[in-house]
């Protein structure tokens, strides 16, 4: 029974473990503000951005050029894996305070 | 206010023309009004809940707990949707093939009603969970006064809500005999939209990667976060960047829907016994 238990978790995290990832661009929020603003990342290759919410309010992470929406709860932090990209500069944006939240990504 | 406003509009027409779509598909249906309620209560409580749990949400599934709950659910309308469009066309040659049958068939009716529920709870769950998120934020941020916001989120509702209506009443307007064509074509595009959109969370948590660059770019003719390319979104999964993944996954769907729905359809079976005759 335990047993059981103990490989229908590891079944489990195998099947929903995200992959491996070699590049990181963190981002923090505060104040409602991306930090950094102009995070970079290198042309095609697949990586994750992470963002940590340290306001007190939810914010939603969106970009439609990475094709990514996600909320992220006060003071939590999310992952999210984006394809390997073009150079290029890729809007991003916390989709409740779109007017003062936002930044670029810059992918070379 | 105008903030409280666009946000509550924007997610209001998402749910609300899905709504409007099931109303008028089950227009004279028995029974449709206490469904459709039953699936906005669900929706709303299951809305407060996901907002209410964002964070322990995320941390799920190693990180990718938001990915999975909503390509879960949008995999869930899709089936119900398919369903509903295939059960409706074998339906009606049921009540062809033996007119006695029709009160079984009623009854029968119930269970798609409950698949159409069963869409409208997911449609607000998922609008709506945003909304607890951003009025909760305002309130909680005291950035605008708790009235002005209340106002503003009121007048997204109304207006979302009026032009939901203008699409149930421009379907209800088309003759019943077109109508049941109409709504089955418009609940094929709905479903394949809702497909595409699964994908793009299964693309965004690292499950999928096959076919992932742009096909094109219409973001500087019909932006699809401008009102139009909204509408067009929600009702025929309009999208202004797609990954090819998403454009084969759409087309896929629309494909398998549109013939099972065909294969189901009494016109076939008839032309099928006048060729045997």
């Amino acid at each position: 029974m335990k047993t059981a238990r103990i490989s229908a978790v590891f079944l489990t995290s195998a099947l929903f473990a995200a992959p491996a990832m070699a590049q990181q661009v963190q981002l923090t929020l505060k104040d409602h503000k991306f930090s950094p603003a102009q995070p970079h990342a290198p042309a095609n290759h697949a990586f994750t951005i992470v963002v940590k919410n340290l306001d007190a309010t939810a914010a939603e992470f969106e970009s439609k050029t990475l094709r990514v929406e996600k909320v992220v709860a006060p003071g939590g932090e999310i992952t999210m894996q984006i394809r390997p990209l073009n150079a290029g500069r890729y809007h991003f944006f916390d989709d409740f305070h779109q007017d003062t939240t936002e930044g670029e990504l810059v992918v070379e | 206010m105008l903030g409280a406003l666009i946000i509550v509009f924007r997610e209001v027409i998402e749910a609300g023309l899905i709504v409007g779509i099931v109303l008028a598909v089950t227009r004279g249906v028995p029974g449709r009004g206490l469904h459709v309620a039953a699936g906005l209560a669900a929706g709303l409580l299951g809305a407060t809940l996901v907002a209410v749990f964002a964070g322990e949400l995320a941390d799920a599934f190693a990180g990718a707990g938001q990915e999975i709950f909503n390509a879960g659910v949008l995999a869930l309308a899709v089936v119900m949707l398919a369903w509903h469009n295939i059960w409706m066309a074998s339906h009606g040659r049921e009540m062809a093939a033996n007119l006695k049958s029709v009160g079984a068939a009623v009854a029968e009716g119930s269970r798609t009603l409950t698949a159409l529920s069963i869409v409208v709870a997911v449609a607000v769950l998922r609008e709506g969970s945003e909304v607890v998120l951003f009025l909760y934020g305002i309130v909680a941020s005291g950035a605008a006064g708790f009235h002005e916001l209340l106002l503003g989120g009121m007048i997204g509702l109304a207006s979302g809500a009026l032009l939901s209506a203008l699409m149930f009443l421009g379907l209800v307007a088309i003759p019943a005999r077109h109508l049941f064509r109409v709504t089955t074509a418009l609940i094929t595009f709905l479903a394949a939209g809702m497909a595409a959109q699964c994908v793009v969370f299964l693309q965004q948590a690292g499950y999928v990667t096959a076919l992932s660059r742009t096909v094109w770019d219409t973001s500087s003719v019909l932006p699809d976060d401008s009102l139009p390319g909204r509408v067009l979104h929600t009702l025929f999964g309009y999208v202004d960047q797609p990954s090819g993944m998403q454009l084969a996954v759409y087309l896929s769907a629309l494909i398998v829907i549109f013939v099972a729905t065909k294969l189901a359809s009494p016109q076939r079976a008839s032309r099928k016994q006048v060729s045997m005759a």
